[in-house]
């Protein structure tokens, strides 16, 4: 009998799942997880979906829903995947939510220590945030054992806006818009053309709006996403996250579909 | 050995015939040299202060804190050798993020109070090592209100609601006995500390001192911050009045 549900139904050979319906991997059938050995993340568990963010007039804002997916299950409605990180920056997270979890730890621990320690005032800003994290996250590939997510890091700091990414394997980037995930294929395109060479005058509103219009697309197109989000404000004054918010969406256009389905005609 | 004493005193880790430890007298005795700290527990918050002895003029005002930040609601205030109060609040700061780690919330004051208990009782055992040469004020708030305990050389410590350690401990705590403590409130409790402070300052015997003030209260969110420049010089200048009308 094999024990292993990922193994039941398919060809014999078949380890691979195609359209990653299951979060488990699929075990050869004398692989023991309990043998003792130790385990490396091989593949993300729970995650989640994309997060966008984008430089506006007066600091960044960051997005991303409040699905936490098992598989292509949506398990958990109302998880946030934003993080405030001392007073002046803003994690954004997709991947494994158990990582992200782990990563909130770290940095809670590593803000408190910081602003304990020396009391010299100095504390620790969103480029510090970021390199930190990319540390982490490179020391953690190179043994082999990523924690696997994208994450995004925006903060204002003595009057300078920082937006950077960085992910599992330790490679950083930054731009005035960014998106992880399927949202780099679907948003990053569009928060291109609204932001790139307005980044000095979009206001508040504005890149919200932009921002909430990616999001809309992202549900209509990502399978993993829900209608449900939270919007991260850095200013000068601060991080903001707002409370989760539902997303306006139209369904008309259904009617019109043919060709599949319940319809007869 | 006639000629030195009766050596029960050379170790840590040998009683005398009268079943005392001599080191950890001694240890006391490094905490009566030391510029007086005081903490007061009031209605909403603590308040700590330190009476900072400068022994050179050439010193950076500021240098050498003896208040110091243990975890975002927790402060330590220490009396005696300046560096192992050091080394005893870098500990805290340890055990207190070690609270964090593993069970996801703020230390309680008790549970770090009787942890650097046990650390420092162990430096009672060995005749390898010294007692700790100081006296500590840990003061904070945790989800029981406000809270201050005292931790002594031989690793005993108590709960207090107004506490004295060092050089001017006798007349700092009769000074605090006169207060309502339960009735003040953690600003009201910032001037009464700095008046005590200057009122137990030795003028004659120490010339140069510098005053320390921190508190944690409803007014810093909880948090253990020193207190703000012009408050500080608020209350430095009416401890100073006060001392002028009290003589």
């Amino acid at each position: 009998m094999d024990h292993f549900p990922t193994n039941w139904g398919r060809p014999k050979y078949d380890n691979f799942d195609t359209s990653a319906t299951y979060p488990l991997h699929n075990r050869g059938q004398n692989q023991s997880t309990t043998s003792g050995a130790t385990q490396h993340t091989q593949q993300p568990i729970v995650t989640g979906t994309s997060v966008l963010a984008i430089k506006f007039k007066d600091g960044i804002m960051i997005a991303a829903d409040t699905l936490a997916s098992y598989g292509s299950l949506a398990r958990f409605k109302g998880v946030q995947r934003l993080h405030p990180v001392g007073d002046y920056t803003v994690v954004g997270a997709s991947g494994d939510m158990s990582d992200f979890q782990y990563l909130q730890h770290i940095l809670d621990g590593l803000v408190i220590s910081e602003e304990t320690t020396a009391q010299d005032g100095h504390t620790l800003g969103p480029a510090e945030i970021h390199e930190y994290l990319s540390q982490v996250m490179y020391a953690r590939r190179s043994k082999m054992n990523p924690l696997w997510n994208s994450l995004l890091v925006g903060g204002v700091k003595d009057g300078q806006r920082f937006l950077a990414y960085v992910d599992l394997l330790g490679v950083t980037y930054s731009a005035s818009t960014l998106a992880t995930g399927y949202g780099a294929y679907i948003a990053q395109p569009l928060l291109r053309k609204a932001v790139e060479g307005r980044e000095n005058t979009l206001t508040e509103p504005e890149a919200r709006a932009i921002l909430e219009n990616a999001l809309r697309v992202l549900f209509y197109r990502d399978a993993r996403s829900i209608n449900q989000y939270q919007i991260a404000t850095i200013t000068a004054n601060g991080a903001e996250i707002s409370a989760s918010l539902k997303l306006e969406t139209s369904w008309g256009f259904a009617e019109g579909i043919r060709g599949y389905g319940a319809q007869t005609q | 050995m006639t000629s030195i004493g009766t050596g029960y005193d050379l170790s840590a880790s040998t009683y005398s015939p009268d079943g005392r430890i001599f080191q950890v007298e001694y240890a006391n005795k490094a905490v009566d040299n030391s510029g007086t700290a005081i903490g007061l527990r009031v209605k909403d918050g603590v308040v700590l202060a330190v009476e900072k002895l400068v022994h050179s003029k050439l010193l950076v005002p500021g240098a050498n804190r003896r208040i110091q930040t243990i975890d975002r609601h927790i402060g330590l205030a220490s009396s005696g050798l300046l560096a192992d109060g050091r080394h005893l609040s870098n500990r805290a700061r340890d055990e207190a993020a070690s609270y964090r780690d593993n069970y996801n919330e703020p230390a309680p004051l008790k549970a770090l109070a009787d942890r650097l208990g046990l650390y420092v009782q162990v430096y009672t055992l060995y005749s390898s090592v010294r007692p700790f040469g100081c006296s500590t004020i840990l003061g904070g708030i945790d989800k029981d209100g406000p809270s201050i305990y005292v931790i002594e050389p031989s690793g005993v410590f108590y709960g207090y609601n107004g506490a004295a350690v060092g050089k001017g401990r006798q007349l700092a705590k009769t000074e605090l006995e006169k207060l309502k403590l339960s009735e003040l409130t953690t600003r009201e409790a910032v001037f009464e500390a700095a008046r005590i402070i200057h009122l137990v300052h030795d003028d004659a015997k120490e010339k140069e001192f510098e005053l320390e003030l921190s508190w944690i209260g409803d007014e810093t969110n909880g948090r253990h911050v020193p207190v703000p420049q012009d408050l500080f010089e608020e209350a430095d200048r009416k401890a100073k009045e006060a001392l002028e009308n009290f003589e």
